[in-house]
């Protein structure tokens, strides 16, 4: 049961820490803000890996490779549409 | 120290940089290299977990890997910037798809090893289940929306809000009943196709000007997905990055609400009371009053402007005018006006949405101006040009309480000494309601599509 107080302790610092960190964020980068947050989101690639390689049955294998190509789609789109929209906005100080 | 000490702490490690990245984000100058320190923060995640002891095959994990990057990367490449917001919809999904995946494989491995799960990690698992599946489908329902795959507008049915209350009902009842019976691995799969069902249901009557608030919303559900999947695994890296997302989705959910004047309840749940304007009253305001004019009249003026604001709306985006607009500012400034951009925090589909667009045509950062800061200024501003912009310029919502879009927070632009209104006809925004500013005295309206007028503007001033 501590783990579990320990767990939600963390969950709700990080709401504080993300509520202060993500509200000071201009207008401007709204939707580069969307894009990366989302690749982060994709950290459930972790818990995928896993279960795709820890093997227990067949089907949590399949499972476990589904996921990691899902959550490797939503890391890697994420980051890289976020890096391309942002050099967009950084190439103006030239 | 253990092994497990080492992946949790470069974990930690990898949290950190997650908040440092997105913190970067709050200036545009530091924010390619924020996330660039988030993307390195996740390369260091993977790493370590493919150090995890319980690991028997690496086959199937860099397949997956493989696979997954390719597509991802030729997705990110290929979109265009006016696909951005289907494109966010869609990563959005997977990420919730995947926290389905893992979830139930977590259950499944815990009731073959035999040991009965504990009551908070049935929870959590239920919970992950419940919120990645609504957020894959809902996420999948957006996307076809704003692809224009299927019907884009609100789509409502006699007995809704029945329907979604039974069905979130259903969902519930068995979520209870894998919590009670955690052996009976079904039942959470079962749990996730109600969930789904439930996805579909909530998001096919949101239609297009509230698309920003369900892309926000969904955007939370996939970090909240993300954070009850840490706590299945009881992994503390995936709670932080979840919250971290979580709140971002809030926020920006909040802001495109106050940008509407409407509760979120409403946005999901009340639609706009989208009686249509009767033709009479729609003639009342319009017969006889709106003046349309030549490009030729229009660059008239611009030529003797000192002060031009710019209004994009979903318009710009549809027709692409984002370059020929950049060129008509340039060339303006180069006539010794000032020209700046009003943009109104929905407009577009997404929040941000017209700020990408502009940038990608090369409009500085600088010039791109928050409603609460551009309102003040209108008064001084010789020319407002409305570019595909309709209900967010609509002084109805400032003038009549009993508009659909009353109290809704807009852009004065019916302030400045002339206003230019690029538009294809008179049809009305997405509030269906007729809009006063069409026929204002000191309004002009360029019939036609938006790339093609501002090229004509562009043609029309230089042959002065």
């Amino acid at each position: 049961m501590d783990d579990l107080v320990v767990a939600i302790t963390v969950f709700v610092l990080a709401l504080f820490v993300g509520n202060e960190v993500i509200s000071k964020v201009p207008p401007t980068l709204h939707t580069p803000l969307m894009s990366g947050s989302n690749a982060i989101s994709g950290i459930t690639l972790v818990g995928a890996i896993l279960s795709a390689g820890t093997q227990y049955t067949t089907l949590t294998s399949i499972l476990g490779f589904t996921a990691v190509v899902l959550a490797v789609i939503n890391v890697v789109g994420g980051f890289l549409v976020t890096d391309r929209m942002l050099r967009m906005f950084h190439r103006k100080d030239r | 120290m253990t092994l497990n000490a080492v992946i949790n702490l470069a974990y930690l490690v990898a949290a950190i940089l997650f908040i440092v990245g997105l913190k970067g984000l709050s200036h545009p100058r530091k924010a390619v290299r924020g996330n660039i320190l988030a993307s390195i923060g996740m390369l260091l995640a993977v790493v370590v977990t493919l150090l995890d002891r319980n690991i028997v095959s690496y086959q199937l994990i860099l397949a997956g890997l493989v696979v997954g990057s390719l597509f991802g990367a030729v997705l990110a490449v290929r979109v265009p910037m006016t696909g951005m917001p289907q494109m966010v919809a869609l990563l959005n999904g997977f990420g919730g798809a995947a926290s389905v995946l893992v979830a139930g494989a977590a259950l499944i491995e815990t009731v073959i090893a035999g040991s009965t799960p504990a009551v908070d990690f049935r929870i959590a698992t239920v919970a992950s289940g419940l919120i990645g599946s609504v957020t894959f489908f809902g996420s999948l329902v957006a996307f076809g929306k704003l692809q224009e795959l299927v019907n884009t507008n609100a789509v409502v049915f006699p007995g809704q809000h029945p329907v979604n209350g039974v069905v979130a009902l259903a969902a519930l009842g068995f979520s209870i009943w894998v919590v009670m019976n955690p052996e009976s691995t079904g039942a959470y799969w079962i749990v996730a196709g109600i969930a789904g069902l439930l996805g579909i249901l909530l998001t096919i009557p949101i239609g297009g000007a509230d698309m920003p608030v369900v892309i926000s919303l969904l955007n939370s559900y996939s970090g909240l997905a993300a954070a009850a999947t840490g706590f299945v695994l009881r992994n503390n890296m995936l709670i932080i990055s979840g919250a971290l997302v979580g709140a971002s989705g809030i926020i920006l959910t909040e802001i495109m609400c106050r940008a509407m004047n409407r509760s979120l309840a409403n946005v999901l749940f009340g639609g706009l009371s989208s009686t249509p304007a009767s033709k009479a009253s729609v003639d009342a305001i319009y017969s006889g009053k709106v003046k349309a004019a030549s490009a030729e009249e229009i660059a008239m003026l611009l030529e003797t402007a000192r002060r031009v604001v710019i209004v994009p709306g979903y318009g710009l985006a549809v027709s692409q005018a984002q370059h020929a607009v950049r060129s008509l500012a340039q060339l303006l400034e180069s006539r010794g006006a000032t020209v700046e951009f009003a943009i109104h925090p929905v407009a577009g589909r997404m929040p941000g949405h017209m700020n990408v667009l502009l940038a990608e045509a090369d409009v500085p950062y600088e010039k791109l101006k928050d409603m609460d800061e551009i309102n003040p200024t209108f008064a001084q501003t010789d020319v407002s040009i409305v570019i595909g912009a309709n209900d967010v310029v609509n002084p109805l919502a400032r003038t009549d309480p009993k508009s659909p879009i009353a109290g809704m927070p807009i852009l004065d632009v019916d302030k400045s000494r002339t206003v230019v209104v690029i538009k294809r006809s008179l049809s009305p925004g997405f509030a269906g309601i007729p809009n006063p500013l069409f026929a204002a005295d000191n309004t002009l309206i360029y019939f036609a599509d938006g790339k093609k007028a501002v090229n004509d503007l562009i043609q029309a001033l230089k042959e002065l």
